[in-house]
């Protein structure tokens, strides 16, 4: 179909077919808002361990790592059907993909960089270590001593 | 589907045809959003590193649980996806309202437009409501050996770990007259703040509730400034992407778009707004469930 305003370019969009398009845009609203859902559960299943005695450390970060990975979902979905990133063509997706692949390192160096950072202080430095420690649960005797402010500077 | 076959037999660079197959103010839209990206991906990344670099960090569920009009209810993560839903609905009657525009439809993409920008207003007043709370919100935080009443603030944090029955009751006793008073005030509504400051420090502190206020440490307090900071970039861009839906209907009801034959404007303004969802999600991902 020839574009309405410049003669080079052709709409690569089914615009034409409304049912299709109708069915695509409810099942695609459909999986945002179970996706989202979903994700609530979990927040809340999160808070819930949190709140118990010995909070299992492990399984709090299997559900961190679950929400993360529903986000993505939801971002792919945002992106390649309400944007239609994924009906334009392929070196155009490719001048917006690969630049943000970045992200991989950028994530990964940066918090890499803040948990160095942590383990550093607290090897070097104890009262940050000794201010800042969350207590375990039933000990809270501990905290009896008037805390230095929290953290200092950061 | 059949398209994509012939997609891959044209030779997109031999001339006379635009090898995105895109108008040039839609691709340049996708870099702006994509340079945008970037943006939010290092404040984002930034709150992370120094959330990676604490000992502690503040539950998100106990920080964010309240909801308009229900008091001291603790429910966490509702109001927030509340606004997750506002946005997700919005995005979707903005692909109504492109859809509308492809078809030349003036009316649908009055109607959606309008529905989207009534969406975006929507999440702004929630957004509103929130910080309203969280900055005026009264916790009693010990700091120094005594008790101080703060909100969450770029300067202070009130969400630290719990401080013990026992720790909370030494720190009462150095605690102000005026602070005993307010603390007093927040377990007894019934009498007035006058009653309570006539009545001695010791009266006050057997009037306090210690269990229904929560005593915490100061927390880090990185977290408003960062909290605050890329919410509120957020926030800037729906506002500003409300602020261009406005303009987009009003070029639609001034026939603009008909007599031009096309209506991609709305193609364009509907991908900054997509992208100011896209970016919600990972918002709502960082801030309020990990």
């Amino acid at each position: 179909m020839q574009h309405p305003a410049f003669e080079e370019v052709t709409i690569h969009h089914e615009h034409a077919d409304d049912g299709t398009f109708y069915k695509k845009v409810k099942k695609t609203t459909l999986l945002l808002s179970v996706i989202t859902v979903i994700e609530l559960v979990i927040g809340l299943a999160i808070y819930n361990i949190h709140k118990g005695e010995n909070p299992n450390e492990f399984l709090i970060l299997a559900f961190k790592g679950m929400v993360c990975i529903l986000t993505l979902a939801k971002a792919y979905y945002i992106v390649s059907v309400f944007m239609h990133l994924g009906d334009e063509i392929r070196n155009m997706i490719m001048t917006i993909v690969v630049p943000l692949l970045l992200f991989i390192w950028f994530i990964a160096a940066f918090i890499w960089d803040g948990n160095s950072y942590k383990n550093l202080r607290n090897t070097y430095d104890k009262h940050f270590q000794e201010s800042t420690m969350p207590a375990k649960h039933g000990t809270h005797k501990e905290e009896a001593k008037p805390a230095a402010p929290a953290s200092g500077k950061e | 589907m059949a398209t994509t076959a012939t997609v891959h037999q044209t030779k997109w660079w031999s001339g006379g045809k635009s090898p995105f197959n895109l108008e040039y103010g839609k691709l340049m839209m996708w870099y702006f959003l994509m340079s945008d990206a970037f943006t939010f991906g290092a404040f984002l990344i930034s709150y992370g590193s120094i959330r990676f670099s604490q000992n502690f960090w503040p539950d998100p569920n106990v920080v964010f649980n309240a909801f308009p009009g229900a008091g001291h209810a603790n429910l966490p993560l509702a109001f927030v996806s509340v606004m997750t839903f506002i946005l997700i609905i919005s995005s979707v009657t903005m692909v109504l309202a492109v859809h509308a525009g492809h078809k030349g439809d003036k009316a649908g993409v009055v109607k959606w437009l309008f529905w989207t920008i009534v969406g975006g207003v929507a999440f702004l007043s929630c957004q509103a409501w929130e910080w309203h709370h969280l900055i005026t919100g009264e916790h009693a935080v010990l700091v120094d050996g005594k008790i101080d009443i703060i909100g969450q603030t770029m300067r202070g944090n009130p969400w630290g770990s719990l401080v013990s029955h026992d720790a909370a009751l030494a720190a009462l006793q150095n605690t102000p007259h005026e602070t005993l008073v307010n603390l007093a005030h927040q377990s007894n509504h019934g009498s007035s703040h006058e009653q309570l400051a006539a009545l001695t420090d010791k009266d006050l502190i057997s009037k306090i509730n210690l269990d229904e206020l929560h005593v915490r440490t100061k927390g880090p307090i990185a977290f408003g400034g960062y909290f605050y900071g890329i919410t509120g970039f957020h926030g800037f861009h729906v506002f500003s992407g409300v602020v261009i839906n406005i303009v987009m209907l009003m070029m639609t009801q001034k026939n603009v778009f008909q007599n031009r034959g096309h209506y991609l404007m709305i193609e364009k303004a509907g991908l900054y707004w997509h992208f100011v969802d896209l970016v919600w999600v990972f918002v709502f991902l960082c801030f309020y469930l990990i």
